[in-house]
């Protein structure tokens, strides 16, 4: 559609207002995989009260808006579970070696243009669109 | 519990950041990554309209000290672009663009319900569970190699 840039603007301005939130009243980095990531390999688990509520409002909030915010969710999430499981993979063991993912090194680096966060969103850049090109115009699964 | 409550809207404004720009829709994602595709531009302005207000708190927190509720405030960030962050970022790329999924829009894609993204979000923790073995075997090979 042709207003699905200006929407894009509006949620981009709330998700780094959130992690401008974030930043300046916890003095802390908003990074999806490292606030999750401390809860799975224990790293963080002195800090889980706030990881938990983080996800929490990550995962319910949204759900809240809907009586307020009520436009169909489209996720076209591909069909292929074996694609997905391969990809969560992928994402979980990647962001946790590079110490972080879209939110962490994307926006909240390239933000303080950080040669680490620049450095990894060329590389995940790269990859993605090595591998849309692969499974979606050479191997048509995707 | 300021810091519970805080955490909390940080991570509920995130998520209702997602819902508005459209990045629960998969095909978006992997639409800007389509360069050769029919390529959407959206991705572009959700990365931008998130970067500017993180710039200008970025720069208010270099003149204070502490966070509002205290906390110390993040140290200078590192320089060096080592192996792990390479071999980490390449590998996060191909998950992301095969199925459209980032960690974020994972955890969020509770909300939105549908099996494919609960599995997406399973698979994902057992990758970070595997995570510290990973990063383990791949020194062990690279100080095999020099």
């Amino acid at each position: 559609m042709e207003t699905d840039w200006i929407w894009g603007l509006v949620g981009g301005l709330m998700i780094g207002a959130a992690a401008a939130w974030h930043l300046l009243f916890n003095g802390r980095i908003m990074g999806a995989s490292g606030i999750i990531g401390g809860l799975v390999d224990r790293t963080g688990w002195a800090t889980w009260g706030e990881r938990v509520a983080f996800i929490a409002g990550l995962a319910l909030v949204p759900l809240l808006l809907r009586p307020v915010y009520n436009v169909p969710v489209v996720t076209n999430i591909t069909g292929n579970l074996g694609a997905i499981v391969v990809a969560g993979l992928l994402v979980g063991i990647g962001t946790r070696l590079a110490n972080g993912c879209t939110s962490g090194h994307g926006v909240c680096g390239i933000s303080r243009f950080s040669l680490r966060g620049m450095g990894a969103t060329i590389f995940y850049l790269l990859s993605g669109g090595l591998a849309v090109i692969v499974f979606r115009h050479l191997l048509e699964v995707i | 519990m300021l810091r519970i409550l805080s955490t909390f809207i940080s991570g509920g404004v995130f998520g209702a950041g997602l819902l508005v720009s459209g990045m629960t829709d998969t095909r978006k994602v992997q639409g800007w990554l389509d360069i050769f595709g029919d390529w959407d531009p959206t991705l572009a302005f959700v990365l931008g309209g998130a970067i500017l207000p993180m710039a200008i708190a970025w720069n208010i927190a270099s003149r204070r000290a502490r966070s509002v509720l205290g906390d110390a405030m993040p140290g200078k960030p590192g320089t060096e672009i080592d192996r792990n962050l390479v071999v980490g970022s390449l590998m996060f790329g191909a998950g992301w663009g095969l199925v459209g999924l980032c960690p974020g829009p994972a955890i969020a894609s509770i909300s939105w319900g549908g099996i494919g993204g609960a599995v997406f979000l399973l698979a994902m923790l057992a990758g970070m569970m595997m995570a510290p073995a990973f990063r383990a075997r791949i020194t062990t090979m690279a100080t095999a190699l020099s």
